[in-house]
């Protein structure tokens, strides 16, 4: 079955989700990202969705629960690069993600979880993990 | 229509008499005033009627009476282009109508000379008239009223387009200065537009001021909120100012709560939001000269 990667940037974890999500990679990447955090101690969860162009109340809600679940493990989850059309769809459905923290794109959302760990500059040496 | 040995004595009339038919009609119009308003020339009036005459005539010859005949096409292509007209240089429902209608009177006239004794044909003739009149009457009445309800659509449009215009004020500072009511239709065309702007300017903070708006209910507070919050997801925050004291009265009292910051005017939201981008307005010390400032 098809994994989405998990990279570690510093102490952030940086998840670009680029295929079309069906709920079992949904799933299975919530179970990913939360053994992800306690191994490697990241202190900041970046999810990407600049290429979601569709988002049910499935993937909403996964959202809400990984950073609900980061946040109980000490991570903040920003998600980034949500499109319009998609903003719309979730506020429609009545999801407003309250608890997810939220940026333009990855730059941004990079410099929120920096912001927090008040570390002036990410390692630069970023090793992929699967 | 049951089919008969003879062609009925109308399609004869129609056939034969149609330039006699012409000036007879053109005189009734203009009896009507249609040329008063000027908004219609006599040469391109008796231009119009020669031209649904001679259609007409053809029509008849080759598909009797059925008006929705593919013979008729043309004629019901030009009737719906004259109406169009009529309907864009703004000539009234009556007067659209009155002009395929006043050729009844001289087709009765022609009906009166040609019958001879024959009360019975003359009758089924006058009949016939009624009913290929009427029917022709009614399309250039509906294309018209299409047209004119075309033209409120498009107009709609761009009320609304032009009512939610999205400004730049400051690098990553956006204002939507908010004019009329906020039904559902125009949130929508609002957040569109709000987030596409977030997403093209990079935008921080968007300020919503909403003095333009006379009255706000449980379901504008609603309509707001969502647009805040999908302007939240996407990773801009909102700032609600304008908010007149009646209406601030009546929100509390309806028990609405924006849970969003809100300020009186979009001055004080604007300092708000340069603050929150990391600026700030200082009043100049000394000014030597008259220098722009950024």
């Amino acid at each position: 079955m098809d994994r989405i990667p998990i990279l570690k940037l510093g102490s952030a974890l940086l998840v670009t989700i680029q295929v079309d999500m069906h709920d079992r990679l949904a799933t299975a990447l919530q179970e990913d990202l939360t053994e992800k955090i306690v191994a490697t101690h990241a202190k900041g969860v970046l999810i990407d969705i600049s290429a979601l162009e569709i988002v049910d109340s499935f993937i909403g809600r996964m959202l809400d629960h990984i950073a609900a679940i980061s946040r109980m493990l000490d991570a903040e989850t920003v998600v980034v690069g949500m499109r319009p059309a998609v903003a719309i769809t979730l506020v429609e459905l009545g999801l407003s993600l309250t608890g997810v923290k939220t940026a333009l794109d990855v730059e941004r959302g990079m410099e929120m979880i920096r912001r927090r760990l008040d570390e002036p500059e990410v390692a630069d040496g970023d090793d992929a993990g699967a | 229509m049951t089919p008969r040995s003879q062609p009925p004595l109308i399609v004869k009339i129609l056939s034969e008499q149609a330039s006699s038919l012409l000036p007879k009609w053109t005189a009734l119009l203009k009896q009507n005033g249609i040329l008063a308003t000027g908004r219609i020339k006599e040469t391109e009036l008796a231009t119009q009627c020669r031209t649904v005459l001679d259609l007409l005539a053809t029509a008849i010859a080759a598909a009797g009476l059925d008006v929705a005949a593919a013979p008729y096409q043309p004629l019901r292509d030009l009737l719906a282009d004259i109406s169009r007209s009529r309907a864009i240089q703004g000539f009234s429902p009556s007067e659209t109508a009155s002009f395929v209608f006043s050729l009844k009177p001289p087709l009765f006239e022609a009906i009166d000379a040609a019958k001879g004794s024959d009360d019975a044909t003359a009758l089924r003739a006058v009949q016939d008239v009624t009913r290929l009149i009427d029917a022709l009457g009614l399309h250039t009445m509906e294309v018209f009223q299409k047209s004119r309800e075309e033209v409120i659509v498009r107009q709609q449009r761009e009320i609304a387009e032009l009512s939610t215009p999205v400004v730049k004020l400051w690098e990553g500072v956006l204002a939507l200065p908010l004019i009329g009511t906020l039904d559902s239709q125009r949130t929508q065309i609002v957040m569109e537009n709000l987030l596409e702007s977030i997403v093209a300017e990079r935008a921080e903070i968007a300020i919503i001021d909403i003095t333009g708006v006379p009255t706000v209910d449980t379901l504008t507070a609603q309509h707001l909120l969502k647009t805040v919050s999908a302007a939240r997801l996407m990773g801009a925050d909102c700032i609600i100012s304008g908010i007149r004291p009646q209406i601030a009265q009546t929100m509390v009292h309806l028990g609405v709560e924006l849970n969003v910051v809100s300020k009186a005017t979009l001055a004080d939201a604007f300092a708000v939001a340069l603050r929150r981008v990391g600026r700030t307005v200082a009043p100049l010390k000394t000014v030597h000269r008259q220098q722009p400032v950024g």
